[in-house]
Formats: structure tokens, sequence, C-alpha cells
């Protein structure tokens, strides 16, 4: 029962780390920006749920209204003011970029908030849980975080596959200039694609700081390493495969715990460097664009 | 299906256009007008420069000196993309399909944004576009699947879906059998009958001289002969350069 219970709460964990992959797999399959700093926006956006919650005074449901969308607009800008730029410059740029951003996050929040951990208080809802069978209860956050996470990714296929903008940002990820050619600003459809990526991240982020109850600076260091291993593990192209890698990542991680709670995160790069050395492409065959 | 400029107006005026990258002078002072409805040919040695030709005029690329005016607006500093909204298609020597997108959600992707349709209206365009480069039968396919005719058939496609005024064809028929260069010639003559302005490079000059009324030669980033096909061909200076006599 003890194994099963892990099994059971390492999938619900995967949801987590799948909503973190998911805006990293969108910027780098229709941009091909490998977004460093993506571990940072999604702290980011819990700090701002944080404040909302505690300036404004409202729920954190409430504040993803705000924070979201905000968010999103922010990459928008961040892809056009600077990101566009650096892609004009070569491969290489980009990363810098994202990785300076990486830098001087965690920092800036050290001076605005200090290393404390900001709380994201979430009533009772952290604690609550059913229970399914002797010995296995499942949290209602990790249920409603997975819910979450696939309807995203359910939601981000059916927009990529089906409506406009969706089709421009998977022929921009095939050929930007040929875009044009269509009489497409691809400058704008890689805009969008960043935003919807940051609005995600945000989403994530603020989930992630649920489960904690709180956020501290440095957050984003593990989270992008956690995501960048689900979307490897998963296969990098395919939206669905960043579900399943999250779910061996975190299958892996709260198995390794029942043995050791020292265990979880050297687990986790275990199975990931596996996955990298036996099989490349990942667990899922990539059929669809991005 | 075609917006038309004025009767005997140029739709297309190139005006002592130059071109450099570094030291190498691609283009040296071309001028070019097109009245519309006409269909132009460009033949050349390789390296004359028409293919950057064709991408200064789309906005590809930029002219580094001269001015190019379309439908009578000065488009030198407009974005390709812009240009291609405002009536002008081009195709790719080496086609470049999105690959992963199928042959229809190419095509429509010209027509929504292109020529700024929505909708059924989107749909209809991008089908119509599709019948007439003879692409119905494989919409559904993904473009990365298709053999060496179906990708130029689909830049054609894709162009034509954007609604053009000038289309800008650059060796669409290169590579192909004879059969396949025949059906393509068909194609674009229904084009031209239709009105579309067109300008098409080809070193396949049997197809050039089945469609175009006008022929130009370029060389070394110049003009050298303009007029009648047939005596364009059989000038001195298209000879001289065929024939390697030395300009």
């Amino acid at each position: 029962m003890v194994i099963l219970n892990a099994l059971v709460q390492g999938v619900l964990l995967g949801g987590l780390f799948a909503m973190a992959a998911l805006g990293l797999s969108i910027a780098f399959g229709i941009l091909r920006v490998v977004n460093l700093a993506h571990g940072e926006i999604m702290t980011v956006g819990a700090y701002l749920a944080a404040v909302a919650l505690s300036t404004l005074g409202v729920n954190v449901w409430l504040s993803l209204i705000v924070v979201v969308p905000l968010l999103g607009v922010v990459g928008y800008w961040v892809q056009r003011l600077l990101l566009q730029r650096a892609l004009s410059l070569g491969e290489l740029a980009p990363l810098l970029v994202t990785f300076g951003i990486a830098i001087i996050i965690p920092n800036a929040l050290i001076e605005l908030f200090t290393t404390n951990k900001q709380a994201i208080p979430t009533g009772d809802l952290a604690v609550r849980s059913v229970q399914l069978a002797e010995g296995l209860r499942i949290g209602v956050l990790p249920l409603l975080t997975m819910l979450v996470a696939v309807l995203l990714i359910a939601g981000t296929q059916l927009f990529l596959a089906r409506t406009r903008s969706g089709r421009y940002m998977r022929a921009a990820a095939d050929d930007s200039e040929t875009l044009r050619l269509m009489g497409v600003d691809h400058r704008r459809v890689y805009a969008y694609a960043m935003g919807l990526a940051f609005a995600i991240a945000a989403l994530g982020g603020v989930f992630f700081g649920m489960r904690q109850g709180g956020v501290t600076p440095f957050d984003g260091q593990l989270l992008v390493l956690f995501a960048f291993e689900a979307v490897i593990i998963g296969g990098l192209g395919s939206l669905w495969g960043t579900l399943a890698g999250g779910i061996v990542l975190g299958v892996a991680q709260t198995l390794a715990g029942v043995v050791s709670p020292e265990l979880p995160l050297l687990v986790g790069n275990l199975v990931f460097l596996a996955v990298l050395v036996l099989r490349p492409t990942g667990i899922v065959r990539s059929k669809v664009v991005v | 299906m075609s917006r038309t400029a004025g009767a005997g107006e140029a739709l297309l005026e190139v005006d002592s256009v130059a071109k450099s990258y570094g030291a190498l002078d691609v283009l040296t002072a071309v001028h070019l007008s097109v009245p519309a409805g006409q269909a132009l040919g460009i033949v050349g040695p390789n390296g004359a420069g028409k293919s950057t030709l064709l991408s200064v005029i789309n906005g590809t690329e930029r002219a580094s000196a001269g001015t190019v005016r379309f439908a009578g607006r000065d488009v030198t500093a407009v974005g390709a993309d812009a240009r291609a909204r405002a009536g002008m298609g081009r195709t790719f020597q080496i086609p470049r399909p999105f690959t992963h997108l199928t042959v229809f959600e190419n095509a429509l992707a010209g027509a929504t944004a292109g020529a700024g349709l929505h909708g059924r209206a989107a749909d209809d365009r991008a089908l119509e576009a599709l019948v007439l480069a003879d692409m119905l039968d494989v919409a559904n396919t993904p473009a990365g699947e298709l053999p060496l005719l179906g990708r130029k058939r689909l830049e054609l496609a894709r162009a034509l879906a954007t609604d053009p005024q000038l289309l800008l064809l650059d060796e669409i028929a290169g590579g192909l059998t004879e059969a396949e260069c025949d059906s393509l010639i068909a194609t674009i003559r229904e084009l031209h009958a239709q009105g579309i302005t067109i300008i098409w490079i080809e070193h396949v000059v049997r197809a050039l001289l089945a469609v175009v009324e006008r022929l130009v030669c370029l060389a070394s980033g110049v003009i050298v002969a303009d007029g009648e096909p047939d005596a364009v061909m059989r000038s001195d200076e298209v000879q001289a350069v065929y024939l390697g006599g030395g300009l």
C-alpha cells in the first residue's frame, strides 16, 4: 500500500511538473528559444499572487485573474523588445539573455522581499484530501493541479491545431521567413507565443506556491530543472509528452522518497539521465508540431 | 479574382535598384517597369542576381539603393509581410513548405493573412488556390510528405491563396519531368489569362517562352536585354552571355 500510495502521489506530482514544462515546451517548440529563466518567471508568478493576497486581500483564485494575463503581457513585450533582437544575432544570444534574466530576477526578489518565504495561504485546501482506500488518501490540491494541467495541455493542443493564431505559430516554428511571404509579421506571432508561455508559467508558479505554502527567491532554479527534465523525458516537441515526462519524474521522485527523504532529487535526475542516454528522443513519439 | 491596377499603368516600377553584400555587388542600377497584366520572363546565367532581384521586389531583402514602387506606392522600406498583404506573391526556387502543416493549412495561412480573409471566405480562397494548382487531392497530406512536384505546386498554391496582383516565380519548372513541366505551364498560362501580373525567372527556356510576352536578360547585376522574347533570345547580348562570348 505504501508503494501504491507513492505511485498515486507521484502521478499527481507529475501534473505540477507538466504544467511547469508546458510553457518551456511552447517557447522552445515555436521560437526555438531555450528559456533558462522559465523557473524564475514561475517564481515571479507566485510572488505576484502572494502580493495580491497580502495587499488586496483577495483569495488565490482571484489573484490568478490578474497574475496570469499580466505575465502574458510581460512575455509579449520581453519577446518584442529583448529576445527578438537577440534572435537576430544568432542562436546563442537568446540563451544568454534568458540566463541573464534568470540571475537578475532572484536578486531583485531578495531586494524587494528578503529571502524569507512569502506565504500563499489557500485556506484548508492544501491539507484537504479524499480517502480512496485504507492508507491511500489523495490531496485535493494535487488532484486539482493534475486536472488543470490536463486541461491546459488539451487546450493548447486544440488552440495550435484549430485556430488561425495557432496555425501561424506552427508555421512560424517551421519557417518564419516564409510566413512573412504569406503576409504574417512573424515577430508578432513569436511575441504572442512567448506571452502564452509566460502566462502558463505564471499559472504553474502559483500552483507550485500553493503546494509549498509559499515561495522563496531561488525556487526557480529547481523548477526550471524539473521542467527541462519533464520536457526531455517526454520527448521534445510533444505536448502530451510533457505530461508523460512529468508523471515519470514525479513517480521516480516519490518512490525514491519512500526509501529515504534524501533520495527524490537524485533519483529523479538519474531517471532523466537514463532517458537521455537510452532514449534521447523521449518516451512519447512526437507526431504533433511544436 | 485579382485586384487590378489601372490599364496601361505600371504595376511595378523598379528604379535604379542596387544590392550589395559587403564588397560584393549583386545588383547595380536595375531599371524595370512592368505593366499590370504582363507576363515577364527573366533569364540570365547563374549568379546574375535574378533571385536577389525577386527578393528586393518582394521585400525578403532590402535594396541597398534605388526604389521599388508597387501599385503606385513606394514600398522600398516596407517589410515582406506588408508587401504580401498589398498583393505580392512569391515562390522560392527551393520549395519551403510549412512541413508540419497540411497542404490545405499551408494555403489557408496565405488566405487568412495575405488576402485578409476570415472563416468560410478564407477556406474557399485556400481551396480555390489548391484547385488552380491541381492539389485538391492531397489537401490533407502533411506538406513535409510531398514529392518535389507537389512541393513546387504548393509554393504556387500558397502564393495564389494570398490573392496576388503580382506573382513572382523563381525557377518553378526546374527539376521537373517534361510532362510535369507541361502541366505547370498550363497552370501558369491560366493564371496569366486571369489577369495576374507575372515575373518568372527560369532556366527552362522552353517553359518560359510558352507563357511570357516579354523577356529580360540579367547578367552581372544589370539588365542587358529587354523586349519581345524571340528577339531577346536572338540578341547578341544574350548569345554572348549564354555562349560565353564575354560581355
